[in-house]
């Protein structure tokens, strides 16, 4: 039995659907991220489970008992706040220690879990500091023991690493990963970074327009965007309309390889930048080359065909990167064009959704 | 279930439908029980009650009398005079205020904590007090007199004046307190932009600026078209205002229907001018980037500015502390020189004997009426601002301006409704002394609710969530975070209330009361009675309830948060 | 968090100490009183004016004497106080009412307010003040003289005689010295326009009054404005450099001006202020038992003991009046500062009741509009 369930959970502001009919599963010691764009509902699912927030329709289950009729304070959850929200008036020691009080912890309870906190998130001793001079790290770190000191059976993350800089928050998410793991804790985090989603979970929830978009592992999904709406999401921008017919595609950059066995017909197809060759310019698809990026080991660069039809980008090695204004000639790799969902945006279904997600599933287990 | 394992966690039984989530509209109505129960009881019912006496005959409700009334040429006189002196007295409070507000706001000075607190005692002051007071500035042989043979006591400057004297501190304190949050910063952006220096303001502070502006006028004009004691005390048989009808017709003449039909005029008038404050007050909350007060104060620099804070320091010391220092030179003014004789004997049983308590016993006794009306006004205002600060609908906004409204109801009619309706067990409270602080918690609790309502809704919503997520309840999280975080702007508030029930001498003059007499009823017994002894009695009296007020203001200077709301 | 429940658990106890601690002063206060509810039956409640006054010794004496506790109700001025007793007539505020003078005594009786009681005693007291004989709804307690009060020291550096008679004050030597209150708000701006009335008649005081407008007469709302700010031989008319030496005020006001005065002036020559003997209106007040009372035997008890000798002559110091009863001595600063005044005007409280409105409304378009 799953720890959380969430049943065609419907939330409407106004005319617009917040989340629209959500279905979500959490199994113990699982750790999810939702992963969306802002205004995706994300966080109003958190919300929702917290009890914080109404469903207008739909159910919330946790250990399979319905939760419409438990008040906030009765629901054994934990949520980290995005901006943490310290009580200002308290230092950390009492910070962490509200939600053992709220349990109704003994003295001695209290100070012996808040110093095992303290020291499991990295910072002893710092029961006595004021919150208003903690470091935003410090911050986060104790907004975590004060979620984790009343042992909740599940722990909400509402963007708990948003407003940290780059390098922290790259440790930080590797420590989580690692501290989650060892104290078994069922983990629902939503966040709008992918890379942050990829490195905590071991299963990614895509949300847009207040419905799943797809369900997989990290790699799963990274690899098979089930849709044009989660390709572009995760930054894939060479998506194309196409007809597919046999082994190849009929698409604007000419004619493309396809898998033997893809889908037939009128269809969106990706095609990840890696997979994108550039050699001499007599060589397939002429392209001027427009901008380069550096993006750490690779570059990736901005190719505009030049008998017309859609920007296209290709990932290369620095060194073997082409300058800014040369032609070259693009060819493609089978490997790399996926066959996308109908949708533009969002999963039309949860069927799609699903089907999706134990693509996803196969695919990540197959490439591991 | 690793995650639920501890002793702590246990996240209760597993829902049975029995227990309902608390619903917010529920928690509100709780909040808002007592505190309209007590409205309910001690302002409603009295003032209903009186009003119905006087328009209900055996023949029925006397509803022509409304139009005879309201067209006699006298009648209309006083409404007449009511409204233009309350406009006038507003525009010039506001005039010679508002430079006050920008100089309190802007330049920092030494004393200006002290300052600060000492413009707000006149507001704070009995009337009879500070009218005494007023007479020695503007009467005869007062410092106009001497410098140019002008007098204006018996005139309506003299009513204007000291209407400014009594609110100028709700204009610095209102405007002043939301101007030194501003973020000077926004004017130097528009100044960089290109606006020149009074472009900038007009564009940028300005707008800002003009809903505190119009709520301190409102409140102003609130407080002058009920105008009474200074009224009464400076103007002379010439001039009658709404409030000293009411009275009149009420107390010397008993003609109920006249007054029921003047506190309907009046309260109808009152409940149009609060909806307007509620509305101005609702968008001068809106989202403005407030600093903090102390980053935005520096030095004055060049001629211009320092004569600017000279001319408001003149002003303030011309207008506010030239009464006040009057007073406090007559209660050293003994027959044999200067000295503190008057003072000695406010400590005695006074010579003769004839005095039934040492006039010193009446400042205890004002104390422990303030400190049990502070209580009251607290514990009635801190519920009432709690239920507002919950998503305010229009209920809501109607409960808000109703507990502004004894501020705009003549007291002689909550009084005299008092008379009438708490005259059976378990309300017989006519002679009981708790009638004393409950009267003067009714004019408490507007400012208690004025003082927590903007520090209750700056409290960020998510605090108390992220309390009830780990296992806070309703009532839990009401006093785990918002009393913790408003732990200041209670003291404030409690402090005010107590300050304003010091001085009150409104409602406590119109209720039948036991034998101990409250400071302003000491103060106004001693000048009832002829001698020299008992004048500077009554001036040494009134210049140690001075003292009192300007401490309890001083401590609330040092304890002031820095939203703590419009007083 | 412990500092909160701290916090909470003072102000609670702040809260309920401070009601505990005002809950004692409102037993122990002048008049002892006690709380309503415990000891209803030994307590008889006196519901009066702002300026009721007896010292502390003399209502214990009373207690001793008869085992009720009297508790005090101030009720504002004397016409508030009146009306308000007829305001809660059938269930007043107390049992004993004090304070409704011969200017409001028909419209107190008109509205039945009191229920007839004959106080033990009734026999001594003058008779002229007996205005109810007849009834007994009221018994009278106290009288005074409402007067035209002078400054000595003005008259001496003038070296003026000081006015003695109505007919003085319209004289041209007293142009612009009178200052008198408003008898729409003052009761002794009422008594002495009633002073007028019954001194020149419905027919003569208007033009009397006419005459005193232009002799200067200073009309002002209230009697501390009119004594304290503007009259020229009180103390605070001094200090404001008052100019007007004359005033409308009460008979006893000299012998207070000299009880407050440090020094006490030795002679009556030495008195800061004097009294125009001839410009009085008689005043006297009356308390009765108040139509259904809690405690009548309590009531009755406390009006025989408001006209003993002993209460008789405690009184004139408390609140500045004269005695009523025989035998009753006043004070030696009311014998030897007071003056004695034997022409004073009067006027039959009914013929007040009737035309008291009118006059006023006419009084009020003379002067102030």
């Amino acid at each position: 039995m799953a720890l959380l369930t969430l049943e065609d959970v419907t939330v409407r502001f106004g005319a617009r659907a917040a989340l629209d009919a959500v279905r979500l599963d959490v199994a113990e010691h699982e750790i999810v991220s939702v992963l969306g764009p802002s205004g995706s509902g994300k966080s109003t699912m958190l919300r929702v489970i917290a009890g914080l927030q109404a469903p207008g329709g739909g159910r919330v289950l946790l250990d399979g008992a319905d939760q419409a009729a438990v008040p906030v304070h009765r629901r054994g959850v934990g949520l980290m706040f995005q901006d943490h929200q310290l009580f200002p008036q308290r230092d950390v020691a009492g910070n962490v220690a509200f939600g053992l009080r709220m349990h109704g912890a003994s003295r001695a309870e209290q100070r012996t879990r808040v110093e095992e906190l303290l020291e499991l998130v990295g910072l002893p001793g710092a029961g006595g500091r004021a919150v208003s001079t903690l470091s935003g790290g410090e911050q986060q770190r104790v907004a975590l023991a004060r979620a984790l000191a009343p042992r909740p059976r599940l722990l909400m993350l509402d963007e708990p690493l948003g407003q940290l800089d780059r390098g922290l928050r790259e440790r930080l998410v590797v420590e989580l990963r690692g501290l989650f793991g060892r104290l078994g804790t069922t983990v629902l985090a939503v966040t709008h970074d992918q890379g942050e989603a990829f490195a905590l979970a071991d299963r990614v929830v895509v949300m847009g327009d207040g419905r799943v978009a797809q369900t997989g592992t990290p790699l799963g999904v990274w690899q098979r965007p089930a849709s044009a709406f989660v390709a572009r999401f995760l930054g894939f921008d060479n998506v194309v309309p196409a007809t597919v017919g046999g082994e190849s595609a009929d698409t604007p950059w000419g004619k493309l390889p396809m898998e033997p066995g893809s889908p037939q017909g009128g269809r969106t197809l990706l095609v990840r930048p890696a997979g994108v060759r550039m050699a001499a310019p007599d060589d397939g698809l002429r392209c001027e080359v427009e901008t380069r990026t550096f993006r750490g080991s690779r570059v990736v660069v901005r190719l505009r065909p030049e008998g017309g039809g859609p920007p296209l980008d290709a990932e290369c090695a620095p060194a073997e990167a082409p300058r800014e204004g040369d032609t070259v000639g693009v060819t493609f790799s089978q490997d790399d064009v996926v066959v996308l969902a109908e949708s533009g945006t969002g999963a039309k279904t949860n069927a799609t959704a699903k089907t999706n997600a134990d693509a996803g599933l196969r695919d990540g287990s197959r490439s591991t | 279930m690793k995650g639920a394992e501890g002793p702590g966690a246990s996240p209760g039984p597993p829902a049975t439908g029995r227990r309902r989530a608390v619903r917010p509209a529920a928690v509100r109505l709780a909040l808002m029980a007592l505190p309209l129960a007590f409205f309910a009881v001690f302002f409603a019912y009295p003032v209903v009650s009186i009003v119905g006496r006087g328009l209900r005959t055996a023949d029925g409700w006397q509803l022509g009398e409304v139009t005879q009334v309201l067209g006699r040429p006298g009648i209309l006189h006083v409404l007449w005079f009511t409204l233009w002196q309350a406009l006038a007295s507003t525009g010039l409070t506001l005039l010679i205020a508002l430079p006050g507000a920008y100089v309190f706001a802007r330049f920092s000075f030494p004393g200006k904590q002290v300052l600060r607190a000492a413009v707000t005692v006149p507001f704070v002051l009995p009337t009879v007090v500070a009218g005494t007071a007023f007479l020695a500035l503007l009467g005869r042989g007062g410092l106009l007199d001497q410098l140019w043979g002008v007098r204006l006591d018996t005139t309506v400057w003299a009513i204007l004046l000291a209407h400014v004297f009594f609110n100028y501190a709700v204009v610095v304190r209102t405007v002043g307190g939301l101007w030194a949050q501003l973020d000077p910063r926004q004017e130097e952006a528009a100044r960089v932009l290109g606006a020149s220096r009074l472009a900038a303001w007009r564009r940028v502070t300005l707008p800002a600026l003009a809903p505190a502006v119009a709520a301190a006028a409102l409140m102003v004009f609130l407080f002058t078209f009920t105008s009474f004691g200074v009224i009464q005390i400076l103007g002379g048989p010439g001039f009658s205002t709404l409030e000293v009808e009411i009275y009149r017709q009420t107390a010397e003449l008993l003609q109920l229907p006249t007054a029921a039909i003047l506190t309907l005029v009046q309260l109808v008038a009152v409940g149009a001018v609060l909806g307007v404050h509620a509305w101005t007050v609702r968008r001068r909350e809106s989202a403005l980037r407030l600093v903090d007060p102390s980053t935005t104060a520096r030095r004055p620099r060049g001629a211009g500015q320092w004569a600017l804070l000279g001319g408001v320091l003149a002003s303030v010391a011309l207008l506010l502390f030239l009464p006040l220092g009057v007073l406090v030179e007559r209660s050293l003014d003994t027959p044999g020189g200067h000295g503190f004789a008057y003072y000695r004997a406010l400590t005695s049983v006074d010579a003769s004997g004839t005095f039934l308590v040492a006039p010193l016993e009446a400042v205890w006794n004002s104390v422990r009426y303030a400190v049990v009306a502070a209580a009251i006004a607290l514990v009635v205002g801190g519920l009432a601002a709690a239920a507002l600060t919950r998503r305010a609908g229009r209920f809501a906004r109607g409960f808000d301006a109703l507990l502004m409204l004894p501020l705009g109801v003549s007291a002689v009619t909550v009084g005299f409704g008092f008379l009438i309706t708490l005259d059976k067990p378990p309300l017989d409270l006519r002679s009981s002394w708790i009638l004393v602080p409950l009267a003067q918690a009714l004019v408490g609790v507007p400012f208690v609710v004025r003082t927590m309502l903007p520090v209750l809704r700056a409290v960020d919503g998510r605090l108390r969530e992220a309390a009830a997520v780990l296992g806070a309840s309703p009532l839990r999280v009401f006093r785990e975070v918002d009393l913790a975080l408003v732990r200041r702007a209670l003291l404030v508030a409690a402090g005010f209330a107590f300050a304003v029930s010091l001085g009150e001498f409104g409602a406590t003059v119109f209720i039948a009361r036991p034998g101990n007499p409250t400071l302003p009823v000491a103060v106004a017994r001693l000048l009832s009675r002829p001698g020299d002894l008992t004048y500077g009695e009554a001036m040494a009296l009134s210049t140690v309830l001075m003292i009192v007020c300007a401490l309890s203001l001083l401590l609330l200077e040092r304890i002031r948060t820095d939203r703590s709301g419009e007083f | 968090m412990p500092t909160t429940r701290k916090l909470a658990a003072a102000a609670l106890a702040a809260a309920v100490g401070a009601t505990a601690l005002a809950a004692c002063g409102g037993q122990d206060g002048q008049g002892g009183g006690g709380d309503a509810g415990a000891a209803k039956a030994t307590t008889v409640t006196l519901v009066s004016h702002d300026s009721f006054a007896a010292s502390s010794a003399v209502l214990k004496e009373f207690t001793k004497e008869t085992g009720y506790k009297v508790k005090v109700l101030k009720s504002g001025d004397a016409g508030e106080a009146v009306n308000k007793a007829i305001l809660t007539k059938g269930a007043p505020q107390g049992d004993v009412f004090f304070g409704v003078d011969n200017t409001l005594l028909s419209r107190a009786l008109d509205n039945g307010l009191f229920t007839p009681y004959t106080a033990k005693g009734i026999d001594r007291v003058d008779p002229s003040t007996r205005l109810d004989k007849a009834k007994h709804r009221v018994t009278p307690i106290d009288s005074g003289y409402l007067c035209v009060n002078y400054d000595r020291a003005y008259f001496a550096r003038h070296k003026l005689a000081p006015p003695n008679t109505f007919a003085d004050l319209v004289k041209p030597q007293y142009k612009n010295m009178l200052v008198t209150e408003n008898v729409a708000t003052s009761s002794p701006g009422l008594g002495f326009l009633l002073g007028t009335i019954a001194r020149y008649g419905d027919s003569g005081w208007q033009d009397y009054w006419k005459k005193l407008k232009a002799n200067g007469v200073q009309v002002v709302d209230s009697w501390e404005q009119a004594y304290d700010q503007d009259f020229s031989g009180s103390a605070g008319g001094k200090k404001a450099k008052a100019t007007r030496p004359l005033v409308v005020s009460y008979a006893s006001s000299p012998p207070s001006e000299v009880l407050y005065a440090k020094p006490r002036p030795k002679s009556p020559a030495q008195a800061p202020t004097g009294v125009a003997t001839g410009t009085c209106f008689r005043q006297i007040e009356f308390a009765g038992l108040l139509d259904g009372a809690k405690n009548t035997a309590g009531g009755k008890a406390l009006i025989d003991f408001m006209i003993s000798k002993r209460f008789q002559e405690d009184m004139p110091l408390q609140m500045f009046v004269d005695p009523v009863v025989k035998g009753a001595k006043e004070p030696e600063v009311f014998t030897k500062f007071g003056a004695k005044i034997t022409d004073g005007e009067s006027m039959a409280p009914p013929r007040i009741a009737a035309h008291r409105d009118q006059w006023i409304q006419t009084w009020s378009s003379l002067l102030v509009k």
